[in-house]
C-alpha cells in the first residue's frame, strides 16, 4: 500500500494549507511546486520531464489566472491536472487502418513488458469489432514464446501464423514478411506481429526489429511498456524510437498500484500518444487509454471513474432493486447479506477500491488496518448456518451459535457480533429504504465522505458507533464490527441508491472539491442514483 | 557482459560530474540528477546527498575524485547492510520463486538451476505456474538446458499448491538436493492471487521448512518495487531479492530502497538471457559498477 506514501500525504497537506490562503505568494508556490516535484518523482516520472513540468506549473501558478481566481489553491491543482492531461496527449487517438488490407500492427518492447499477452488482447478486441485478425509469432527468442502465442490465439479465437518452432530457431524477419502474404491469401484484414523482447542497449536486436519493420511496413508500431517501469523509461523509449520508431504506446500492467509516471515520461519525451492500457491478465482486460484518469492517478487524486466502472461491472441493477425492496419490506435475510457480501468481494480487493477514492490517502491508517479476511470469516459464519437460521436469525440460541462458531472456525463472540451487526444494518436499511435519513452509526467511516478531513470525521464516527450499539462486545469484535460496517457502507450504497435516496451525494459531493470534474460527478450520481 | 555492453552504470551525468575541476553547486545538481535517474527515489537520493555534503564539509575537500570515492563507499555501505548469502543447507532445500508478471521468474529459475547443477548439486524444478500460457514448456526448456529434472502439472490449470507439493515430494523421494518452485506472476494488488501464494507456502511447509523464498524484481522497475516487496513479504515470507534485467540501461537503484525499507537482502543478480548470466550479489561489485 505504498501508493498512499508519505509524499502524496504531504502533497495533500500542502494543498490544504494553500486552501486557507486568499492570495499566493511566490514562496507558497515554490513550496507547492517542490512537493509536486517529489510526488512526480515518487510516481517514477522521469527527472527531465519533472523539471520542465514544474517550471511550467510554477509560471502559470504565479500568473494572473491564479490570483484572480476565487480559490487560488484549487486553481493550482487545476493547472497541475491540465498540464498532466496535456502532456499525456489530450484526447485519445484511434488505430489507423490501412486503405488496402491487411493492416499491419507490430508490437515491440522490453522483455516481460507483456507483448504476447497484449497481442491476444488486441486480437480479441479487434475481432469483437468485426475484424479478422491473425497473430504472427515473430518472437523466436524466448523459450516457448511461440507456444504461448498459439495458446493466447486459441483463447482469443483468432488464427496464429507460426511457421517456425522458435527457441532460437528461424528468422523473424522472414516470418513477418511471409505472414503478410499469408494474411492476404487467407483474407485476414489485420496482422499483429509479436516480436521478441529486447533491451534498448542491444544494438543487434534493435537492428533486427528495424528490419522486421522494414520488411512488413506496418501501419502501426505499438511500443508496449510496463506501467511499473522507473526512470529507465526515458532511455528505453528513446532507444526504441530511434531503433524502430513506434507510432503509439500501450501501457501494460496498469492494474497494479504503480502510479505509472512512465506514461508521462514516454508521452512527453517521444511525443507519441498512449493509445491503450492493459489492465489485467484476462484477455478482456484491455481498454483505450484515458489521459485524464491517468493524470489523477499520477497525482494520487483518486480514480473515481475506474471505480464506478468496476462497480458497474459487478453490480446487477436488478439485484440492487430486489435488495432495496427487501429492505423496505423487512424481508432482508442473512442469505441476502451473504449474497451482497459476495458481490462486494467479486469487485476485487476492497483496499484497492477504497484507494481509488479521492481523499483516500487521508484514511491511510484505516485502510492499513482493513482486514480483507474479515469478509471471508463472515461468509464462513453465515455458510455454517442452516437455511432456516439464515431466514430467521431469531432462531439462533446459545447452542446453535456454538455449533456455528465451531463449524466456521470462529468464536461465539464473533457469531454474536455478526448477528448484532446484521440486525442493526437491517433496521437502518429499512428506515433508509423508506426514504428517511436515519442516524447512521455505521455510515460514518464511509470513504470519501469527509474529503480532506475524512480521517478525523471517520474516526470520530467510528468511535461513536462503538459506544452506541456494541457496548457489550469484546475488543476484537468491536474492530470487526467497525470494519464490516465500512464494508457494508460500500455495499449498501448501491442498494440504497437504487431506491432513490439522496445517499449517493454523501460519497460524491466532497469528491468535487478535490478533483473530479462535473462530468465525473454526474456519472457518479447517475450510477448511485439510477 | 554488462560491462562490455557499457550499461548498468550511473551514466553520462556521472562521468561529466567527476571531471569538473572542483565541487560546486552544479556538481550537486548533477549528482542528484544521476541518483534520481538511477531510480534510487527522492528519499534515498536526499539521504545520500545530505551524507555526502556533510562529509565534503567535514573533510573540506573540493576534489570531485574524493566525492566519487565517498559516493561509492556510501552506496557500498548501504548495500552491504544485510547478509546476501543463500541458505540452502536443508535436504531437500526448497526454493520458492515469486514476483509480479514479466520480471523474469522462469528465466531466473533456469539460470539458477544451471548455477546449482554446475556446482554439482542435483536440482528439480516444479512448474507451479499453471496459469500463463506455455509457462510450463518455457520452464521445461530451461530445465533441460540446465540439466535439471522437471515436475509438470498433470492437467491444465492444476492447483499450483499441489504441483509445488509434488515437486518437494519428488525431491525427497529421489534424494534431489534442491527443489525450485516456479509460481505464476501476480500483481501485488490482486489479493486473491496473493492468498494463493500463501497457500502454496503453507502446503509446501507440510513437508518441511522452505529454505528460501526469492522475490524477483525487474531492474527497470521504479518506486513501485517497494510496494511489490512489501506485499510479497507479507504473503509469501520473502527471504531474499533477485534483481533481473540489469544488462539494459536500467540501474535498479530502487532495490537499495527496497532493501533498506524491508530489511530483506539482495541475493542474486541477473544480467542477460544467457544461461550463465546470473551471479551472487556482492555489494562491492554492485557499487563499483554503479560508480565506476
Amino acid at each position: 500500500m505504498a501508493t498512499f506514501g508519505t509524499l502524496s500525504d504531504r502533497l495533500t497537506s500542502t494543498f490544504s494549507a494553500l486552501r486557507t490562503k486568499g492570495k499566493l505568494s511566490p514562496a507558497d508556490v515554490d513550496g507547492t511546486v517542490r512537493e509536486i516535484r517529489r510526488a512526480l518523482l515518487d510516481a517514477d516520472v522521469a527527472l527531465p520531464v519533472v523539471k520542465d513540468f514544474t517550471a511550467a506549473v510554477r509560471e502559470r501558478a504565479l500568473g494572473d489566472e491564479v490570483n484572480k481566481a476565487l480559490n487560488p489553491a484549487q486553481q493550482v491543482v487545476q493547472i497541475v491536472n491540465d498540464e498532466l492531461v496535456g502532456i499525456l496527449g489530450g484526447e485519445q487517438r484511434r488505430l489507423q487502418f490501412a486503405k488496402t488490407p491487411p493492416t499491419v500492427i507490430m508490437l515491440a518492447g522490453l522483455q516481460g513488458a507483456g507483448k504476447t499477452t497484449l497481442a491476444g488482447k488486441l486480437a480479441k478486441w479487434l475481432k469483437a469489432d468485426g475484424h479478422t485478425p491473425i497473430l504472427v509469432a515473430a518472437d523466436l527468442q524466448r523459450p516457448n514464446a511461440v507456444q504461448q502465442l498459439q495458446v493466447v490465439g486459441e483463447q482469443a479465437g483468432v488464427a496464429v501464423y507460426a511457421p517456425e518452432p522458435g527457441n532460437g530457431v528461424g528468422d523473424p524477419v522472414k516470418v513477418a514478411k511471409n505472414a503478410i502474404k499469408h494474411a492476404r491469401d487467407k483474407q485476414h484484414d489485420v496482422v499483429i506481429v509479436d516480436t521478441a523482447g529486447r533491451l534498448g542497449v542491444d544494438a543487434e536486436l534493435m537492428k533486427q526489429a528495424a528490419n522486421i519493420r522494414k520488411a512488413v511496413d506496418p501501419d502501426e508500431v505499438l511500443f508496449v511498456i510496463d506501467a511499473m517501469i522507473g526512470q529507465d523509461a526515458v532511455s528505453t523509449a528513446k532507444a526504441f524510437q530511434e531503433g524502430v520508431d513506434f507510432t503509439g504506446v500501450v501501457l501494460s500492467k496498469l492494474d497494479g498500484d504503480a502510479r505509472g509516471g512512465a506514461a508521462l515520461s514516454v508521452a512527453s519525451i517521444t511525443g507519441r500518444p498512449i493509445m491503450f492500457a492493459s489492465t489485467g491478465e484476462g484477455l478482456d482486460d484491455f481498454e483505450p487509454f484515458h489521459p485524464d484518469r491517468m493524470a489523477s492517478r499520477i497525482l494520487d487524486l483518486g480514480d473515481i471513474l475506474t471505480l464506478i466502472e468496476q462497480a458497474q461491472k459487478s453490480f446487477d441493477e436488478e439485484d440492487a432493486k430486489r435488495t432495496a425492496e427487501k429492505f423496505a419490506t423487512d424481508s432482508f435475510t442473512l442469505e441476502d447479506f451473504l449474497a451482497q457480501m459476495q458481490q462486494l468481494k467479486s469487485m476485487g480487493s476492497l483496499k484497492g477500491m477504497l484507494g481509488m477514492l479521492p481523499g483516500a490517502r487521508g484514511m491511510k491508517d484505516q485502510l492499513e488496518n482493513f482486514d480483507e479476511g474479515e469478509l471471508t470469516r463472515t461468509e464462513a459464519i453465515i455458510q455454517s448456518m442452516t437455511p432456516k437460521e439464515r431466514q430467521l436469525p431469531k432462531l439462533l440460541n446459545g447452542s446453535r451459535r456454538l455449533r456455528i462458531a465451531r463449524g466456521s472456525g470462529t468464536t461465539v463472540t464473533e457469531v454474536n457480533a455478526l448477528v448484532n451487526r446484521f440486525e442493526q444494518a437491517a433496521k437502518m436499511m429499512k428506515t433508509m429504504a423508506k426514504g428517511g435519513m436515519p442516524q447512521m452509526p455505521g455510515m460514518g467511516p464511509m470513504p470519501g465522505m469527509g474529503g480532506g478531513g475524512g480521517a478525523a470525521t471517520a474516526r470520530k464516527a467510528a468511535a461513536k458507533k462503538k459506544g452506541k450499539g456494541k457496548s457489550r462486545s469484546g475488543n476484537p469484535a468491536k474492530r470487526a464490527a467497525e470494519e464490516a460496517a465500512r464494508a457494508q457502507g460500500l455495499g449498501s450504497g448501491a442498494g440504497a441508491g437504487a431506491s432513490g435516496s439522496s445517499f449517493g451525494l454523501g460519497g460524491g459531493a466532497p469528491a468535487g472539491d478535490k478533483q473530479p470534474t462535473a462530468e465525473e460527478l454526474e456519472a457518479l450520481q447517475k450510477f448511485l442514483g439510477r | 557482459m554488462a560491462e562490455s555492453a557499457g550499461g548498468w552504470r550511473l551514466g553520462g551525468a556521472m562521468r561529466g560530474l567527476f571531471t569538473r575541476p572542483t565541487i560546486d553547486e552544479g556538481t550537486w545538481d548533477d549528482l542528484e540528477t544521476a541518483l534520481i535517474g538511477a531510480d534510487f527515489g527522492p528519499d534515498v537520493t536526499d539521504e545520500i546527498l545530505d551524507q555526502l555534503q556533510e562529509q565534503v564539509n567535514r573533510f573540506r575537500t573540493t576534489d570531485p575524485a574524493d566525492l566519487k570515492r565517498m559516493l561509492r563507499e556510501a552506496l557500498e555501505e548501504r548495500l552491504a547492510a544485510f547478509d546476501p548469502t543463500l541458505t540452502l543447507s536443508d535436504r531437500p532445500a526448497v526454493v520458492l520463486v515469486v514476483g509480479v508478471n514479466g520480471v523474469g521468474k522462469t528465466t531466473t529459475i533456469g539460470k539458477f538451476a544451471q548455477f546449482l547443477t554446475s556446482r554439482g548439486r542435483s536440482v528439480v524444478v516444479g512448474a507451479a505456474d499453471t496459469f500463463r500460457a506455455a509457462a510450463v514448456d518455457q520452464l521445461a526448456t530451461w530445465a533441460e538446458r540446465a540439466g535439471a529434472d522437471v515436475v509438470r502439472p498433470q492437467q491444465q490449470g492444476q492447483d499450483p499448491a499441489s504441483v509445488a507439493y509434488q515437486t518437494v515430494d519428488h525431491a525427497t523421494r529421489t534424494g534431489t538436493d534442491i527443489a525450485i518452485i516456479d509460481t505464476a506472476g501476480r500483481l501485488q494488488t490482486k489479493s486473491g492471487l496473493m492468498d494463493e501464494l500463501a497457500k502454496v507456502r503453507r502446503v509446501v511447509e507440510k513437508l518441511g521448512p522452505i529454505a528460501e523464498v526469492l522475490l524477483v524484481l525487474d531492474g527497470t522497475t521504479g518506486q513501485n518495487g517497494v510496494a511489490q516487496a512489501e506485499a510479497f513479504i507479507e504473503h509469501a515470507g520473502v527471504t531474499g531479492l533477485v534483481v533481473t534485467k540489469l544488462d539494459g540501461s536500467a540501474k535498479g537503484g530502487f532495490v537499495l530502497r527496497v532493501q533498506q525499507q524491508t530489511g530483506i537482502p539482495i541475493k542474486l543478480i541477473g544480467q542477460g538471457e544467457g544461461i550463465g548470466d546470473l551471479t551472487g550479489f556482492t555489494p562491492h561489485v554492485f557499487a563499483a559498477s554503479l560508480v565506476p
